[in-house]
């Protein structure tokens, strides 16, 4: 168990933690501030970014597309304010126009340009490749003291990992303002909180950790992170620290558990293949909520009749 | 070519899939409007992602049975019972939790779609599918499409049409204000589910051609791009699938003409450009007429001001006042007023005088209430209020 286990899927599992509690960090805030769905917006923009920044460096590496995945989200933020205020359309709507618009055109641009040579294509962006995060220089437990065997680790984890250490640090500092702002917004304004900007760091944080996770792991995981874990942390809990908590617990347990099931589940049952990791990962975080919303308890409205 | 494609002369199939997409879009664009005007547009994303998990699992229970796993109808009604568990999850969730509705739906669109791709790895991996190609569902691909197939989108496009002309009263009803519709008797649960149901049967009919990321933008994006256009219900769902049903027909026309243009993107990216059109040009609430009307507004103060200073024999010094009354030929280049700019100038400062008195006179408060430094006496009063109004000014104009 041991050597396998080092090499083939400690780093892909520690990836999926990294990821699913980067995204569920933010998206506990995005949920209150019933922005839920910007991190689905986020996530299908990264596409014509990622398709651009091949197009303009012509080969497949890393930072600039993780630079051009930033740059389409908040291209597409900022496309929704314009086309909120300046249309007047509510603000749903107005990403539904954005999002899609953009993920068709990045699709497009991908299918005209000659990607054959590189691995670039749709499947990627959505479901991404856990499985293939493997270090092959991982010789046994031991390997993780040896520097020359740490060399040849995937890069994705550090990457991510340092992406988790930016969001714990932005919330951590940024704790008080964002809580205030988060819960009563015209109160944090009259104590003069730069309401407006905290908000905009708030998206731009969940960008950083959306494409970051993207990357490693496609952008369905991503959707789901930023959602299911901290929903099912608001069923059990009235206070933010708390639900904090929960959906840290939450999403790790997604990670692990999905990524488990999807690699040693059907061995148990008896075929040969494994099944997609971030879709399992998806799926268990989806059940996870699903027990939390039937017996959460706080899964009712403040105020409403229970039953 | 593209005119051949247009003109509907690029082969049976083509033509079959221009139809289907035409169809499709119009349809799309007058049940988006209804969303959206009810404020639901959204839902329709977490309906088109919970479409996925039900063609994976119709595609194994009909291999299981020895059929052939890609037999369309069986797949679309496997998508279509899926996606109806997904709407019945979010509204599960957004009423009888305390997740607000944006959460309920990111919620059942990305762990339907996790479930969805788990089942599509499990096919690649049955040893008993042939290459399933379901992949195609999530963009759409009309490459290869069998006749039969693209009869089923043609007649149901057609079908969902039908049933929007049907509905499109109470529908209209309950998405602007539930509770007057069902003080008139309109049964609003049933309607809501008529108009989900509707965008479901959307959502299914168009997995194959526009795929089931990019259909929730059929049913958004010309029912937003209809809406800059007219402030009236009917208009605005005419509208909707007159810009539906273009971006359908030009998209699957354009698709047709390339081997490497997917018809789903395409479709969708000139629903966009009439987006982007309508946001720019649209009377009233377009962007340039807004600029427009600001510019006018502008104007008219600036001349006005103007006016006033040239009444009163102030020196005028701003550059824009002075640019607009010489264009207007009110004073001359050298800014000495002209006889025209002089009797202007004079009825203004008449008109500003009686608006001083009008709002001095409490009996004139509802009148007094529309100054704006800008509208003419002449249009709120009568003449017989104006003279009034003049006797009292005379002596002060004698002095």
């Amino acid at each position: 168990m041991g050597l396998e286990f080092v090499s083939l899927s400690l780093p892909p599992l520690l990836i999926g933690i990294f990821a699913a509690i980067a995204c569920a960090l933010p998206g506990n805030f995005l949920l209150l501030r019933r922005q839920a769905l910007i991190g689905d917006a986020i996530s299908h923009v990264v596409l014509p970014g990622i398709v651009l920044a091949f197009l303009v460096t012509g080969a497949v590496s890393a930072w600039p597309m993780l630079l051009g995945a930033g740059a389409a989200a908040l291209v597409t933020v900022l496309l929704i304010e314009i086309i909120r205020r300046v249309g007047r359309i509510e603000p749903g709507a107005a990403m539904g126009v954005v999002f899609t618009a953009m993920f068709a055109g990045g699709v497009l641009l991908l299918e005209q340009s000659d990607t054959s040579s590189v691995h670039l294509d749709v499947q990627h962006a959505l479901y991404g490749n856990l499985e293939s995060l493997i270090w092959l220089d991982g010789l046994g437990w031991a390997s993780l003291l040896d520097w020359e065997a740490l060399k040849g680790i995937p890069p994705e984890l550090p990457r991510m990992f340092f992406t988790l250490v930016f969001v714990c640090g932005f919330i951590f500092l940024l704790w008080r303002p964002l809580k205030l702002s988060t819960f009563d917004e015209g109160f944090a304004r009259t104590l003069g909180l730069p309401t407006g900007l905290i908000g905009l760091s708030l998206v731009v944080v969940a960008a950083t950790a959306a494409v970051a996770a993207f990357d490693a792991v496609g952008s369905i995981i991503v959707i789901a992170m930023f959602i299911c874990p901290p929903a099912a942390a608001r069923m059990m809990t009235n206070r933010l620290e708390r639900q904090i908590g929960w959906s840290v617990g939450f999403a790790t347990l997604s990670a692990v558990l999905g990524y488990v099931l999807a690699g040693y589940g059907p061995l148990w049952l008896g075929g040969q293949n494994a099944v997609s990791a971030a879709g399992m990962i998806a799926t268990v975080s989806g059940v996870i909520l699903g027990v939390a919303a039937l017996a959460g308890p706080c899964r009712h409205r403040a105020g409403a009749p229970a039953g | 070519m593209l005119l051949e494609a247009l003109t509907l002369q690029l082969g049976y199939n083509a033509t079959l899939v221009t139809i289907g997409a035409t169809l499709l879009g119009i349809a799309a664009g007058a049940t988006g409007t209804f969303l959206y005007v009810g404020k639901r547009a959204l839902v329709s994303d977490a309906i088109s992602h919970a479409t996925l998990p039900g063609v994976g699992l119709a595609f194994i229970a009909m291999v299981l049975l020895g059929g052939d796993g890609r037999f369309l109808p069986g797949l679309l009604l496997g998508s279509a019972v899926s996606a109806a568990i997904g709407l019945l999850c979010v509204s599960w969730l957004s009423t009888r939790t305390r997740l607000a509705e944006d959460a309920a739906i990111g919620a059942v669109l990305s762990v339907f779609f996790g479930l969805g791709i788990v089942l599509l790895t499990v096919i690649q991996t049955m040893s008993s599918g042939r290459q399933a190609g379901l992949e195609t569902f999530l963009l759409g691909s009309t490459a290869g499409m069998l006749w039969n197939d693209a009869v089923i989108i043609a007649a149901g496009g057609a079908l969902v049409l039908a049933l929007v002309v049907l509905l499109r009263r109470p529908m209209t009803l309950v998405a602007f204000d539930a509770e007057f519709a069902a003080s008139t008797g309109v049964d609003v649960r049933r309607t809501d589910l008529a108009m989900m149901g509707l965008a479901l049967a959307i959502t299914v009919v168009g997995l194959k051609i526009v795929g089931l990321i990019l259909i929730v933008a059929l049913l958004i994006i010309p029912a937003v791009a209809a809406r800059f256009w007219s402030d009236r219900m009917g208009r605005v769902v005419g509208i909707a699938g007159a810009i539906g049903g273009a971006s359908g027909w030009i998209g699957a026309a354009l698709s047709a003409t390339a081997p490497d243009l997917p018809t789903g993107p395409i479709i969708v990216i000139v629903a966009a450009s009439f987006f982007a059109v309508s946001l720019l040009c649209a009377p009233g609430r377009g962007v340039l007429a807004a600029v427009l009307r600001h510019r006018r507004f502008r104007a008219r103060v600036h001349v006005r001001q103007g006016l006033l200073a040239l009444a009163q024999e102030q020196p005028i010094y701003e550059g824009l006042t002075l640019r607009l009354m010489r264009r207007a030929g009110l004073i001359r280049a050298d800014g000495v007023a002209t006889e025209a700019g002089r009797a202007k100038a004079a009825r203004a400062l008449l008109d500003e005088r009686r608006w001083q008195l009008l709002r001095a006179d409490p009996r004139h408060e509802a009148a007094a209430a529309r100054y704006d430094g800008l509208t003419p006496l002449e249009t709120l009063l009568t003449a017989d209020q104006i003279a009034e109004l003049d006797r009292a000014l005379k002596p002060e104009v004698a002095t």
